[in-house]
């Protein structure tokens, strides 16, 4: 089996544990949403105002979400020693990765669209640039957060204190993904400036760390 | 080597000291700063130091990987130096951090801001406190290969990082700190200012080597264990 | 590689080490392991049988020394190897059909493909029915050893290699797991290759119509080899 055909063949596994167990999603967006709701309590914000801070309270809430899920994103193969079984195979190690992250992607994708007409409700928005935009943002942006995610989440693995682990590393490797996510959303929302250069970056990013995490992940997969 | 140490350590002391009564007795007071400014001749080495020894770091990590099937004798060597720059670097970083911001707060009345040489830095402080924290908690046999791996997306994060915050910053300035090291450095200040550099340059080459030097003692005690754990049992066994 | 020596030794070990820190798993094992033939280990806990199996799986690396299995470091030779852990090493959450398809997809080689048929039967090879639906872990312990043995005999190992096949399991289940590896002694492969079991268990009495060299280890080494008479 080549390997687009494996890195599928992983993402249909991983979609269907999901699905029987729901896990991820559910804890995904309990946080998403309590961070939504607290913040448009703290803020109670004018139409005006709530332009200029909602896409930092976007981003927020879909790091949290995130990050949860990531946490357990390899749960299912650490248990059972499923992990030695994928050792085992001959297939590319890459493509596992690929398809995990693939997953991940989905799941946190699920969530934004959960989540977003509650945005639109919550902080009464309305958006003054070009909304369509956000189409290319919304992807490019949890691809960052979950590239990364999913890679050190297999990172920490086998380390003690790994959920503490986590979001350390992947904060201050995501910091400029972060950065371009929020500024672009805040430029598309309140049409001030243009989104564009901050797209350019998150899909540079996107390839680079893609490409780094590709082909790293099987040195981290067979550290022992 | 030892008596080569000595030398060096002397050396690094003396001019240290040099640095010191140029920096503090004889570098006039700046004019609108004042006594603070001189904070200026240890922050600006500290933060120099910050950003060279990540990449001594970044070559013991790569030379670790490459090295480690092969030979893995000199692979351990190269995981040392590794383990000794990324320490050095967690040094110096801290004190560039905590020394910028005494210094800032007096002077611009603010302890921080988004700037990309702050972000930069507070990110790398982070990254080698992961790094740190990976080589702890791994367990044993995957800690170097683990820790390299970070050291490399550290490599490879520090400069989008900076770019990424000067790209921003160019849309929303930030509180102007200055603009360079030595942009506008009055030339009675400079020997204070060069003597300071020379001298923690030295002093981090020294700390490095001797860190070196203990990792790889570890090292070797740590194998001489193992060769008596596999020794173990020989006698009365067939 | 040569066809010969393959078909001499299945795996071999020169002064093989394992150390954890300054614990020593495995202490200077010099092994030979002939293809075509069934080997027992037996040992204590702690004696090192597990590290010994993993290390010819290629799932650890020898501190010291070297491991060679099929004529090739045991990482290149994943796709003949078959290897069975203490735990199940199968998704909880999916059937054993499931977990079939899922690795025997993953484990061909690229290029082949695998066909329904082939799952079906293996599973009632282990004695299991192919149609049940329930996830793995609402099976029985027993149950959830056959599909683990039906995972690895899926990807049509030249080497097998198990860890304690037979814990959890009652007599009936033991005898139908034995005679399924006598048979698959036999299965055929291309150029005179021969099909060899390595494995450890508490129990060498229920091996014995399997074996045709027991093993002993104790503290981390080989205390001899053993012809079954």
């Amino acid at each position: 089996m080549n390997f687009f055909w494996t890195t599928l063949h992983h993402l249909r596994k991983d979609l269907k544990l999901e699905w029987r167990s729901r896990d991820a999603v559910n804890a995904m967006l309990f946080f998403a949403l309590l961070v939504v709701v607290i913040f448009s309590f703290a803020f109670d914000p004018t139409a005006a105002v709530s332009r200029q801070i909602a896409g930092g309270i976007l981003w927020v809430a879909l790091v949290f979400a995130a990050v949860t899920a990531l946490n357990q994103a390899w749960a299912r193969e650490l248990h059972n020693q499923v992990l030695d079984a994928q050792r085992m195979s001959p297939s590319p190690a890459a493509a596992l990765f690929l398809g995990k992250v693939l997953a991940n992607f989905l799941f946190v994708t699920f969530i934004e669209i959960v989540l977003a007409p509650l945005f639109i409700i919550f902080y009464n928005l309305h958006v003054l640039g070009n909304g369509w935009l956000l189409l290319l943002v919304l992807p490019l942006g949890t691809w960052a957060l979950v590239v990364n995610g999913t890679f050190f989440a297999a990172l920490g693995l086998r380390t003690r204190n790994r959920e503490l682990l986590l979001p350390l590393v992947l904060f201050p490797i995501s910091l400029p993904a972060l950065l371009a996510m929020v500024q672009a959303t805040t430029a598309i929302l309140t049409g001030e400036a243009d989104p564009g250069l901050w797209i350019q970056m998150l899909a540079g990013y996107d390839i680079i760390f893609t490409t780094v995490g590709l082909l790293l992940f099987e040195v981290v997969l067979h550290a022992e | 080597m030892k008596k080569f140490l000595w030398l060096w350590l002397i050396a690094t002391l003396t001019v240290l000291a040099w640095g010191f009564h140029l920096a503090i007795f004889v570098a006039p007071t700046e004019a609108t700063m004042g006594n603070i400014q001189r904070i200026f001749y240890y922050h600006v080495p500290s933060a120099i130091m910050g950003m060279v020894f990540p990449y001594v770091n970044l070559i013991g990590s790569l030379g670790y990987l490459y090295l480690r099937r092969n030979n893995p004798l000199r692979a351990l060597a190269m995981d040392a130096l590794a383990l000794a720059a990324a320490e050095v670097t967690l040094v110096f970083v801290s004190i560039g951090l905590v020394t910028g911001m005494l210094w800032a707060k007096p002077a611009w009345g603010i302890w921080w801001t988004w700037d990309e040489r702050l972000t930069t830095y507070l990110l790398l402080w982070l990254l080698y406190v992961s790094y740190m924290l990976v080589r702890r908690f791994s367990s044993t046999g995957q800690t170097y290969t683990l820790a390299a791996v970070i050291s490399i997306f550290a490599g490879i994060d520090v400069p989008i990082v900076y770019m990424s915050i000067r790209w921003w910053r160019t849309q929303h300035p930030s509180p102007v700190f200055f603009g360079g090291p030595d942009a506008g450095l009055d030339p009675s200040m400079v020997p204070a200012f060069v003597w300071n550099i020379l001298g923690w340059t030295m002093w981090g080459v020294f700390i490095l080597v001797l860190r070196y030097g203990l990792e790889r003692r570890r090292q070797q005690v740590q194998q001489q264990i193992a060769n008596s754990a596999l020794d173990a049992g020989l006698e009365g066994n067939a | 590689m040569s066809i010969e020596n393959e078909n001499l030794h299945a795996a071999e070990l020169r002064a093989a080490s394992r150390l954890y820190g300054s614990f020593a798993a495995l202490r200077q094992v010099t092994a030979e392991f002939r293809a075509g033939l069934c080997y027992v280990i037996t040992g204590e806990n702690g004696a090192g049988k597990s590290t010994l199996l993993r290390l010819l799986a290629g799932l650890i690396r020898p501190s010291v020394g070297t491991v060679s299995v099929l004529g090739g470091e045991p990482q290149e030779q994943r796709a003949l190897i078959g290897y069975m852990g203490h735990a199940s090493m199968l998704y909880d959450e999916l059937s054993a059909r499931e977990n079939l398809s899922y690795y025997g997809k993953l484990y061909q080689p690229p290029g082949s493909c695998t066909e329904c048929a082939r799952l079906d039967e293996t599973l009632r090879a282990v004695g299991l029915d192919p149609a049940l639906t329930k996830p793995v872990e609402q099976y029985s312990q027993g149950m959830k050893q056959r599909v683990s043995l039906a995972r690895v005999l899926l990807g049509d190992p030249h080497l097998l290699l198990l860890d304690e096949p037979f814990a959890n399991l009652d007599a009936a289940s033991s005898a139908q797991m034995i005679a399924l590896l006598q048979q698959f002694k036999t299965w055929p492969l291309p150029q005179g290759a021969k099909r060899t079991i390595i494995l450890t268990t508490h129990q060498p009495e229920l091996a014995k119509n399997l074996a045709d060299v027991y093993v002993r280890m104790q503290a981390a080494r080989i205390l001899n080899t053993e012809k079954a008479g």
